[in-house]
């Protein structure tokens, strides 16, 4: 630990927010509030959102083990809260179920990945790692959080309305999810989740204007944009998709809302009869609704698992003591996700009725896309190629982010082939997909992450026995769920069936199910030991130094957890993030602060 | 020592991915947890294509797996007591390993656009066979009649159970009453979407008869898991027969015209 500069000087760049957490001693619930709760330190607003989102991931969680119990023994009753939330007899309905799976989706995507990425992960590192002492707009950050409460509330308010929450599925296909007469929840329930969908974002964009602005006006002295490490340059170019997606998103909510409302008929088409009851206005086509959804929502596939690259490109090179293999082609294949991110979301649509001759245009761009995320796998490859790997709970996490990244990536190739596409789409094998990409992928990036950097957020390591203890068996169990989930496909079971095994077809595949709700089972239960040893950790861990992990990059020269303002002295930056077994230099890193001439002496004393 | 241990045991269990990845997939056919049956004629296509990108990800899979296994065993930290290998990139690998995956990409991407339109683009010239409605939660099928024309007063109405002839191309035309449903054939490799205020042509030919199922792929409210058919594909003769047998049913039930109105 060597501060370059006099360790005197506060923060540099102070903007009126610091000033209002000066301690009143005579005001101590306003000083409470403003420090805990409505806090504009990055930092606070970060682990607001972390928290938020880990107590919505168990929502999501046990929302999905329901489901995975219709599917396994339908029409049985469900134990314990069945006779809670089901029709009499603790056996859940058709209704429910399909609300099941709607909001198991929806609370996952929209409150939990995005907001746990961007929101935690983005406002808690991005001043620390760029070496800023906050976010630019500390006040609208502050909003970013607050947007997502009214939401929250919707969502949860969304269960106990007539006809309960929205069950249309997380994409709302139209005229489904706009004509009351079409399903049960079809009414309240899926005004709220339009609300709640809305308002997480205008959460969403408050956040990204911040991130960009930060990252392009506040970085340290010495910070150009190729010093800065992978982890930033996601959360850069996510804020980027986000920006330019989320209008989209919103302009299509509320017209599904004026739809619903108003009777504007802007997804309904001439004619259609619900229940045998005219439905809307007419004039309108349901697939203008998938394109509007998909323009976001492909997008925000990418902006579900850059982030998590970018942290796990960083957790690999610290605990592979080897620099990032490639960083540019890092940065390009990433701008080229994005880039190209904009223009597959047909592949969502192969099969809905779109043009086919279109559909070979999106097939033709999605196999491309395929490219960027190749070239970032073998370069986490060259990453570790050489290095000396210390396998912590961490590196765990991020290896088998690389490893399940893997089979995520390859299974998307099946479902961009438009002809497979015809057989495989809409069946578990795209439940497969992208649950290897999101939860074995992202997921399991979170926890690297959680793991990383939870001595910087409390000061404390957590416990490594028991991380390991819950990594091994999150990665048996959700392997366990999710592989199998293929085989599920190439049967051509579908998702979205309450009941399959009625069918010809799938009748036999009760047992694999019942084997794949099991492994749920043991995947949520193993997240006990996540919650103890978080919760522990967080008052009782070990306390860490600055720099626990010996890495090379900006937070880590900050206390441990950072005041306000972040830094005790204002960091200068002298190279890039990756310096790791620089060939001469005597300790195994040299960090971004370290001064050239200390290293040139350490170099020359060798 | 005891680190030595554990990172073979963290390396083995990430080489189980792999091996148990392959297992799988080897064993599910065995235990018919496959491709069901295909009956159709473009069906062939699909399934190799299939297994043409299952073998090239299942390559690259095994390979990228291995090596990440063998990084994990070889430069694990309690070996490595020289320290890591500062190395930065090779622009030499970067350069390969972009070519090669975005030649193979755009290949395969080339190489399926045939199949593709043998299915969704190239539609044979001919009038429908019949037209399949669906509505929550059944599929209305609609055949021509004795006239072989849609919409006149001899139309033949049916719920559910679809027939049609083998070794001829049949065009179905699909629609939906209310939401969006999607027909899937399983054993002939079909699925469209049926989408209210659109007509979308669907052809296929069958070569075996037999009787399957037909399912709704595209989620169309509570009742989407029992929106179940059965299509028999029989010869051209069994299946005139049964038009026959059907068309005197509906006869003997409702006069003619009265089917009419109900359209």
């Amino acid at each position: 630990m060597t501060p370059p500069t006099a360790a005197t000087a506060s923060p540099t760049i102070a903007h009126g927010p610091a000033t209002l957490v000066v301690p009143r001693k005579h005001r101590p619930v306003a000083e409470f509030l403003s420090t805990y709760v409505f806090s504009k330190d990055h930092k606070v607003i970060g682990l607001q959102f972390l928290f938020s989102t880990l107590l919505w991931f168990l929502v999501g969680g046990l929302l999905a083990l329901a489901v995975r119990w219709q599917v396994a023994w339908p029409w049985s009753d469900v134990p314990v809260v069945g006779k809670l939330f089901a029709q009499e007899g603790g056996q859940m309905s058709p209704e429910f179920y399909t609300m099941l799976f709607t909001m198991h989706a929806s609370v996952m995507i929209f409150l939990v990945i995005i907001p746990i990425l961007a929101g935690a992960f983005g406002n808690f590192l991005i001043p620390l790692m760029i070496g800023a002492d906050d976010m630019a707009f500390p006040t609208l950050n502050m909003l970013s959080y607050w947007f997502m409460w009214p939401a929250f509330i919707a969502f949860t308010a969304s269960f106990f309305v007539e006809g309960g929450a929205a069950s249309g599925g997380w994409t709302s296909y139209p005229p489904l999810s706009t004509n009351p007469a079409s399903s049960p929840a079809s009414g309240m329930g899926q005004t709220l989740w339009l609300l709640g969908l809305t308002l997480v974002g205008v959460s969403s964009m408050l956040g990204s204007v911040n991130y960009m602005t930060t990252i392009i006006l506040m970085r340290a002295p010495g910070m150009t944009m190729f010093r800065l490490p992978m982890t930033i340059w996601a959360m850069f170019i996510t804020a980027i998709l986000q920006a330019f997606a989320l209008p989209v998103l919103t302009a299509a909510g509320f017209m599904q809302l004026t739809d619903r409302l108003l009777g504007t008929g802007f997804f309904s088409p001439e004619g259609s009869m619900v229940n045998n009851a005219i439905s809307g206005a007419g004039g309108g086509q349901p697939l203008l609704w998938q394109h509007l959804f998909w323009f976001y929502s492909h997008p925000a596939v990418y902006i579900m698992i850059l982030p998590a690259m970018g942290m796990v490109s960083d957790i690999l090179t610290v605990f592979a003591r080897k620099p990032l293999f490639g960083y540019r082609p890092m940065v390009y294949s990433i701008a080229g996700i994005a880039g190209l991110g904009f223009i597959v979301w047909g592949h969502h649509m192969f099969m809905s009725g779109m043009n086919p001759a279109l559909g070979i245009t999106f097939m033709v761009s999605t196999m491309m896309i395929a490219l960027p995320s190749a070239v970032k796998t073998f370069n986490w490859l060259g990453t570790l190629w050489g290095g000396k790997i210390q396998f912590t709970t961490s590196m765990l996490f991020a290896l088998s982010f690389v490893s399940m990244f893997i089979i995520g990536g390859l299974s998307g190739i099946f479902m961009a082939a438009t002809p497979v596409d015809i057989f495989i789409h809409d069946t578990y094998f795209i439940v497969a997909h992208f649950h290897y990409v999101l939860f074995a992928g992202t997921a399991m990036g979170v926890w690297a992450a959680i793991y990383f950097w939870f001595p910087k957020m409390f000061g404390r390591t957590m416990n490594e026995f028991w991380g390991k203890v819950h990594f091994f068996l999150t990665f048996i169990f959700l392997n366990g769920t999710f592989f199998t989930m293929h085989i599920l496909g190439a049967v051509g079971f579908p998702r979205r069936l309450a009941d399959a095994y009625h069918y010809e077809t799938f009748h036999h595949l009760q047992p694999l199910n019942a084997f794949m709700t099991y492994c749920a089972m043991g995947m949520v239960a193993t997240q006990v030991i996540f919650a103890a040893n978080f919760i522990y950790s967080m008052f009782w861990g070990p306390v860490a130094g600055r720099n626990p992990w010996n890495a090379n990059t900006l937070e880590w020269t900050a206390p441990s957890p950072p005041g306000h303002g972040n830094f005790d002295y204002q960091p200068v930056v002298y190279r890039g993030p990756y310096e790791y077994s620089v060939p001469g230099v005597e300790k195994d890193h040299l960090m971004q602060t370290d001064p050239p001439n200390a290293a040139a002496a350490a170099a020359a004393a060798h | 020592m005891g680190k030595r241990l554990a990172a073979m045991f963290w390396a083995l269990l990430f080489l189980a991915v792999p091996v148990l990845g392959v297992a799988t997939f080897a064993i599910a056919p065995a235990y018919d947890h496959w491709l069901p049956k295909d009956v159709s004629e473009h069906g062939q296509s699909i399934d190799s294509l299939f297994y043409f990108i299952l073998a090239l990800t299942g390559v690259v899979f095994v390979v990228t797996e291995v090596i990440l296994f063998w990084f994990m065993w070889k430069y694990d930290a309690s070996r490595r007591p020289e320290g890591a290998t500062y190395l930065q990139g090779s622009h030499t690998l970067e350069v390969v390993w972009t070519i090669i995956p975005a030649a193979t990409l755009l290949f395969l991407a080339i190489y399926q656009m045939n199949a593709w339109a043998d299915v969704k683009m190239r539609r044979p010239v001919m009038s429908p066979t019949v037209e399949v409605v669906a509505r929550q939660f059944e599929w209305r099928l609609r055949y021509p009649g004795r006239d072989g024309t849609l919409g006149t007063a001899d139309d033949l109405f049916l719920v559910n159970d679809l027939h049609l002839p083998i070794d001829e191309d049949v065009l179905v035309q699909l629609k939906s009453m209310d939401v969006l449903h999607s027909f899937f054939l399983p054993n002939v490799r079909i699925k469209q979407d049926a989408v209210p205020g659109m007509k979308i042509p669907v052809w296929f030919k069958a070569r075996e008869v037999g009787e399957f199922d037909i399912v709704c792929a595209e989620l169309c409210g509570w009742g989407h898991y029992k929106m179940k058919g059965r299509v028999t594909f029989e010869t051209r003769a069994e299946f005139d027969a049964w038009l026959e047998r059907k068309y005197a049913e509906q006869q003997a039930v409702q006069p003619q015209t009265e089917v009419a109105r109900a359209d």
